[in-house]
């Protein structure tokens, strides 16, 4: 069988949620395999690091299975989705945990919010990122979280939402993506968006997108 | 830019089939909590509760597979209740596609159990549920065991140890109001919203649309949550969604 839909690897450290995200990789049409160690990367042309729990606890799992150093160093199109996109930064608040540093920056408690976990369905205010290709600027998302990343390169954020001060509710820098939100348990408009990061990792598969 | 206020569907479910009683007894089956997801999560519905009422081990894998064929097939939130009594169990929800979960009778046995699960998976991820009936000193009690039994404990405190302990949002239900369709318990929906700094979903009591925007408006809840009303197409979600709007309520 020649099977030539994208190799997704699904970050997998032992906590979330993967049904959806994986589900809404496939309808998007990726091969999604999950990655448990090392090994598991082998092969994968893209990968998605979910993430329910705290940064601290998500950092620690991530170390014992050994993915810690290989995350570090995949160059590859790579999507994080809620504390897996905190993960990339240098470190946060929450329980004063060291991430995976790959962008400088802190993930900070949110401040100034009403009520906190911020949850629930918020605006988003984007740019012409192809990450939202197709997506209304009306589209809402699901939220659930205290903490948001501050990257030192404001730069880095191709959208943000408000709650009630503006925060970084996704970020890219080359081929990798973050989303604070959850795509996966946004209807339709979170499907399109993990078609568009399946699409993009898609095209630049064969043709060694470079980062940036 | 605005958060949106939630309409929260809350399924009934036992050993895979979702039931509604009135005050609590009295089951009824209502259907597949599979097809009935899928078809609010179409109307519009911001979030899906499944609480496990019978929480038997024998229900155990029928509850699991019902919320994996939910997440392959729903792509709203999802929350899980009944039965947890660990973070072990915690887990095995969350894999099976849950995105939170909700604590009750254990965590009043035990309330250790909230800190355990927060510190693992975060505050984001637990729900305490808070069954309280009035007693007749005006105050209400904190009740466990789907109901059955009082715990003597005051829900208004409890609400707020449950939220000081990591709880990140408490489902609050009255048990005096749950299937009577004459509106939420908007005093002690609003003793509980004063008492803590997470969200609060009303719960128990909902008839109309009005009854929403009231749970919002007079005792500031951050959600509302209904079950029998719309499994029955008593109330659309859209109804209550234009009702929310017109008193200027955000909604999604």
């Amino acid at each position: 069988m020649n099977d030539r839909r994208l190799r997704v690897g699904l970050v997998d450290h032992g906590a979330g949620n993967l049904v959806s995200i994986g589900q809404g990789l496939e309808r998007a049409g990726a091969r999604v395999s999950a990655v448990v160690g090392p090994a598991d990367l082998e092969g994968m042309e893209a990968l998605v690091l979910p993430g329910v729990g705290t940064t601290g606890a998500a950092m620690s799992r991530l170390r014992e299975a050994g993915l810690a150093e290989p995350l570090r160093a995949w160059e590859g199109p790579l999507l994080g989705i809620c504390v897996g996109m905190q993960l990339f930064f240098t470190s946060s608040e929450e329980d004063d945990s060291r991430c995976l540093n790959l962008d400088r920056g802190t993930v900070r408690r949110l401040e100034g919010a009403p009520l906190l976990p911020h949850i629930g369905w918020n605006d988003l205010l984007f740019g012409g990122d192809p990450l939202f290709a197709g997506i209304p600027p009306e589209a809402t998302f699901y939220f659930v979280h205290s903490y948001a990343p501050q990257p030192d390169d404001p730069a880095l954020v191709i959208a943000r939402a408000e709650y009630p001060r503006p925060f970084a509710a996704a970020v890219r820098n080359g081929r990798r993506v973050g989303v604070q939100f959850h795509p996966e348990r946004s209807g339709g408009h979170g499907l399109r968006l993990l078609s568009n990061f399946v699409a993009e990792a898609g095209a630049g598969a064969g043709a060694g997108a470079a980062g940036r | 830019m605005t958060l949106r206020t939630r309409v929260i569907a809350c399924l009934d479910v036992q050993e895979g089939r979702v039931v509604k009683g009135v005050n609590f007894v009295n089951l009824t089956d209502e259907g597949d909590p599979v097809e009935l997801a899928a078809r609010y999560a179409a109307e519009g519905i911001d979030e899906i509760v499944y609480l496990d009422i019978a929480a038997s081990p024998r229900g155990r894998g029928a509850l699991l597979d019902v919320v994996r064929r939910t997440a392959q097939n729903v792509f709203v939130p999802l929350t899980v209740g009944g039965g947890v009594r660990s973070p072990e169990d915690m887990r095995a929800v969350l894999r099976a596609g849950a995105d939170k979960v909700s604590l009750n009778t254990a965590a009043v046995l035990r309330p250790g159990l909230i800190d355990e699960c927060a510190a693992t998976f975060g505050s984001q991820c637990v729900v305490l549920a808070v069954d309280a009936k009035k007693e007749e000193d005006g105050r209400w009690n904190v009740y466990i065991t789907g109901g059955r039994d009082d715990t003597g404990r005051d829900a208004v405190e409890w609400a707020a140890e449950g939220a000081r302990r990591g709880a990140g949002e408490i489902l609050l239900t009255s048990m005096d109001r749950d299937g009577t369709n004459i509106g939420f318990d908007i005093p002690l929906t609003a003793a509980v919203s004063e008492a803590v700094e997470v969200p609060v979903i009303a719960s128990g009591g909902a008839g109309r649309p009005a009854h929403f925007a009231e749970a919002v408006r007079e005792a500031g809840a951050s959600a509302v949550l209904a079950a029998g009303i719309f499994h029955r197409g008593q109330v659309s979600i859209a109804s209550v969604k234009k009702a929310m709007s017109e008193a200027g309520i955000p909604i999604r």
